[in-house]
This record gives structure tokens, C-alpha cells and sequence, in this order.
């Protein structure tokens, strides 16, 4: 098939960028996405033209590196799919596919579509972590958790911190992202001891980094390739007005 | 209490704000439609509604503590409903600095996407209101304020609504902001649960037809009132 790319071009973060205009012929509609892309490029240094740079690692949905907007939606319109598992049969012959990097404040654009995604990290940095004794390995099942808490637990540690949920929203808030990390955390009893300083710390990270507020709007929980729910961002409000009685009262 | 402002000037923290007032509202909106549809006990009745409406007029109007108590209530939540909802656009503003060249809604419903111009649209339309039946005679001379009579308070609340509801362009714009209403509730009432912290799947349902239905039931209501009028259903031989 013959695809017809608009593909946003920024040399650096500074430089102002544009969408360029690129066609693609010949694509087999088994190619992922970014196949499609290092196929794209390979004909441009062919041409003596600068390569599309944008990210990507495993290449198999689990890393999180590859995300970009694709047709005005977070690794294109694939339900549950980051853009390495985005096949080219998805697509129909002769379409125009416009591609930009995921845009936040907080997510600047480094080059084309590869975006600065460390205020995530900084954000995990903050409290997206637990204390444990050190020493000899514990007993399996010493400590018990409950399968309602555990599948709770497992749903929100799918994210894989792609940004989707920021680019989506129309705030660039990172709630569901935040609130997927609290939650995990949160749900178990391993995490329970900086249960409530946890909360705080991250929130308050996460609106230092610049990121927006929820407004409920449900488009961060549509467009994670991993199916967390929205509900993880009420579960978050609740930790945080709690957090706000307990660590008063003491 | 440096605590406190943290809490308060956190994103959370406005949401909280939000929707807080947002409650004290939905209450209000409530509570003023059910008392004004005692206007339709015209239809059990003529001169029910009318005696109905009057009364309920001089009881809230001739409670002092009452009256101002409410209105500095409403003042301060609106007032506190509209300064987060400005810091907050503010902020996501500046969290995209750059727009999308393509973007699509992937859920984001029609209530959802109108909050803040419909919020704009209730502001001018509360001014609007306040000035059309509240002030009343300075702006709109139909409208008569209430009296003293002897002990007690005699207000012409019906005569006013009839008199105020016979022009189609007052008509029109009270039902355009009494959409703007419903769409405003349908989508803010269910928010507030969820930024209150209510994330259990149990109360999802029950949350989303509570939200919807006081949404249509208030718009309804609400919008019946002065369409009735118009029409000439109510207040005919005023």
C-alpha cells in the first residue's frame, strides 16, 4: 500500500517545527509502525535527507519509549496498543497519517517526535518507592495479600509510562499516570508504610513539573495502551484528602 | 496552616474546591427549582400557585437570616466555583503550550467539552437573572418589589414571573441557559464524586444516572416555567 505521511520536523527544542509532507510506497501491511517509519528513513539517507528521529526500544509493547500521535490520538486508533504494536493493516491504501510528538509543557520536544519524558521519572522519584528490610531473601508468601488488592495492584503496575495519558489529556494532566503509580503502591501491604507521605509527595511532584489538573474527561483511560482505569485517579483523590486527616491528626 | 494552602493551591486541592462549591450549588439549583415549580399549582387550582408562589416569596424574603445567609452562601461559593475553574484553565493553558495539528476527542462527551464556555455562559446568565427578577424595577419596570403589610411581607412573586416571562427573546435565552445548565451538571455532578474519591466500581452506575437525571429533571423543570408562561398555559389572565 501507498501511504501519503505528514510528519511533524523540529531540530531541536528550541527551533520551531512544521509538518512535512513525506510518501511512502509499497508498504507491506505487515510492517509495525515503526518498521514503517525505519523503511521511510532508510529512503531518506538514501537521498541525503536527515532521518525521522523518534524512539523506540523493545519494540514488543512493554517499554513504553515508542509513543507519538497518530491521526490526533496517542499511538494511533488501535484500542490497547502502543505504537510498536500498531500494524500497517490497520491502515487503508492511499491514506494521509499525520504524526506529532506527544505535546506537554512538561514533555518537551527534544527532536521530531522524540519528547523529554523525565518529569515522569522525577515524579517516581518522589515517592514511587517502598522500604524494606535488606538481607536474606523472605519467605514466599510471608507476607499475605489478598487477590482483590493483588489484581488492583497488578492493573495499575501495567503502566509502562509512555505518556499517553498526557497527551490525550486535554489538561497534559498526568493523573492517570500518577495515580496508576500511587495505586499500585497503595493497594499492597508492602506499601503501606509511606502510605500517605507517598500521596503528597507526588502529587505535589507532579504539579512542580507543570502538568494539569483532571477534569474526568476519560480520555487518558482510552488512550493507555494498557487498560488502566480512570478510577485509579479517584482512588488517588481519596489517598490525598485522607493523607490530609492522618498526617494532621499525629 | 501551611499545610492547608499547600493542599488548597494543589491541582487536587482546586479540584476539591471545585467541586465543593460545585455541591453547594447543585443543593441551590435544586432546591430554587422545587419552590418555584409551585407556580403549576395554578393548574390544580387558579389562584393556587399564584397564593403558593406569593407566600413562599415573603417567607424567604422576610427571613433576614435566611436571605442573607443564603446569599452570601451562593456568593461565596460561586466565587470560589470560579476562581478555580480560572487557576486551573490557566494552568493546563500552560501545560500545552502548543496545540495538536490533529487532535481527536477519544470520550470526552459534549458536557465535557463545553464546561468552561458553558460555565461563561451560566455567569452571564446569573447576572442576567438577578438583575431581571431580583433587582427587578430599576432594570425591568414590570417587576414590583414586596411590600410591608402590617406584620408581614406581601410579594407579587407571581405577577412578576408572569410579567417577566411574556417577552419570546427572555424566553429564549432562560432555555438556552438552562441547557447550558443541564449540560453542565450532567457532566460536573458525576466529576465531583470522582474528585471527591469516590473510585468504587459498586456506585459507578448509580453516580452516572444521579448525574444525569438531576441534570434533565432541573432543565425540565426549569425550563417549563417560563415556556408555560410564554405560551400562556400559566398566568393567563394576568
Amino acid at each position: 500500500m501507498n501511504l501519503t505521511l505528514k510528519i511533524w520536523r523540529q531540530q531541536g527544542p528550541d527551533a520551531p517545527g512544521e509538518l512535512v509532507t513525506y510518501s511512502v510506497n509499497d508498504v507491506n501491511e505487515d510492517m509495525s509502525f515503526l518498521e514503517m517509519l525505519d523503511v521511510l528513513n532508510e529512503s531518506l539517507e538514501v537521498k541525503g535527507e536527515e532521518p525521522i528521529a523518534f524512539e523506540s526500544d523493545c519494540r514488543e509493547g512493554i517499554c513504553g519509549a515508542c509513543g507519538c500521535m497518530i491521526n490526533g490520538q496517542p499511538h494511533g486508533h488501535k484500542d490497547r496498543t502502543t505504537t510498536c504494536q500498531l500494524h500497517m493493516r490497520e491502515f487503508r491504501d492511499g491514506e494521509t497519517v499525520v504524526i506529532e510528538p506527544f505535546r506537554a509543557e512538561a514533555f518537551p520536544v527534544l527532536k521530531d517526535l522524540i519528547v523529554d519524558r523525565s518529569s515522569f521519572d522525577r515524579i517516581i522519584q518522589s515517592g514511587g518507592y517502598i522500604s524494606v528490610r535488606t538481607g536474606s531473601a523472605p519467605d514466599a508468601h510471608a507476607v499475605q495479600v489478598n487477590k482483590q488488592d493483588a489484581d488492583e495492584a497488578f492493573d495499575k503496575a501495567a503502566c509502562i509510562g509512555c505518556g499517553a495519558c498526557v497527551a490525550a489529556c486535554p489538561n497534559a494532566a498526568a493523573m492517570l499516570f500518577t495515580g496508576a503509580k500511587v495505586m499500585h503502591l497503595g493497594n499492597l501491604p508492602q506499601g503501606q508504610v509511606e502510605r500517605y507521605e507517598r500521596v503528597g509527595a507526588m502529587v505535589a511532584k507532579m504539579d512542580e513539573e507543570g502538568f494539569g489538573h483532571c477534569s474526568n474527561a476519560g480520555e487518558c483511560a482510552v488512550a493507555c495502551p494498557k487498560g488502566i482505569d480512570l478510577r485509579a485517579i479517584a482512588r488517588m483523590n481519596k489517598d490525598l484528602l485522607l493523607s490530609q486527616l492522618k498526617l494532621r491528626s499525629k | 496552616m501551611d499545610w492547608l494552602q499547600r493542599f488548597l493551591t494543589s491541582t487536587i486541592g482546586l479540584k476539591v474546591i471545585m467541586a465543593v462549591s460545585g455541591l453547594v450549588l447543585v443543593g441551590f439549583v435544586i432546591g430554587h427549582m422545587l419552590g418555584n415549580l409551585q407556580i403549576f399549582l395554578e393548574f390544580v387550582e387558579e389562584g393556587m400557585g399564584r397564593e403558593a408562589l406569593n407566600q413562599y416569596g415573603a417567607l424567604l424574603k422576610g427571613n433576614k437570616l435566611l436571605l442573607w445567609g443564603t446569599r452570601v452562601t451562593l456568593l461565596v461559593a460561586v466565587a470560589a466555583h470560579i476562581y478555580s475553574a480560572c487557576v486551573l484553565t490557566l494552568r493546563a493553558r500552560a501545560a500545552r503550550p502548543a496545540n495538536y495539528k490533529q487532535h481527536k476527542w477519544l470520550s470526552g462527551s459534549y458536557a465535557v467539552r463545553t464546561m468552561r464556555w458553558g460555565g461563561v455562559i451560566l455567569l452571564a446568565f446569573i447576572v442576567y437573572h438577578l438583575l431581571h427578577l431580583t433587582v427587578g424595577s430599576e432594570v425591568t419596570p414590570s417587576i414590583e418589589h414586596c411590600k410591608v403589610v402590617g406584620d408581614g411581607l406581601q410579594c407579587p412573586i407571581f405577577d412578576n414571573v408572569v410579567q417577566g416571562f411574556r417577552q419570546p427573546g427572555v424566553v429564549l435565552f432562560y432555555v438556552i441557559a438552562q441547557l447550558a445548565l443541564g449540560f453542565h451538571l450532567a457532566h460536573g455532578i458525576w466529576s465531583l464524586f470522582r474528585t471527591l474519591g469516590l473510585g468504587n466500581p459498586r456506585f459507578d452506575g448509580i453516580i452516572k444516572k444521579i448525574a444525569v437525571g438531576t441534570a434533565a429533571a432541573v432543565t425540565l423543570g426549569n425550563v417549563a416555567i417560563p415556556v408555560s408562561v410564554l405560551v400562556g398555559l400559566v398566568g393567563g389572565a394576568v
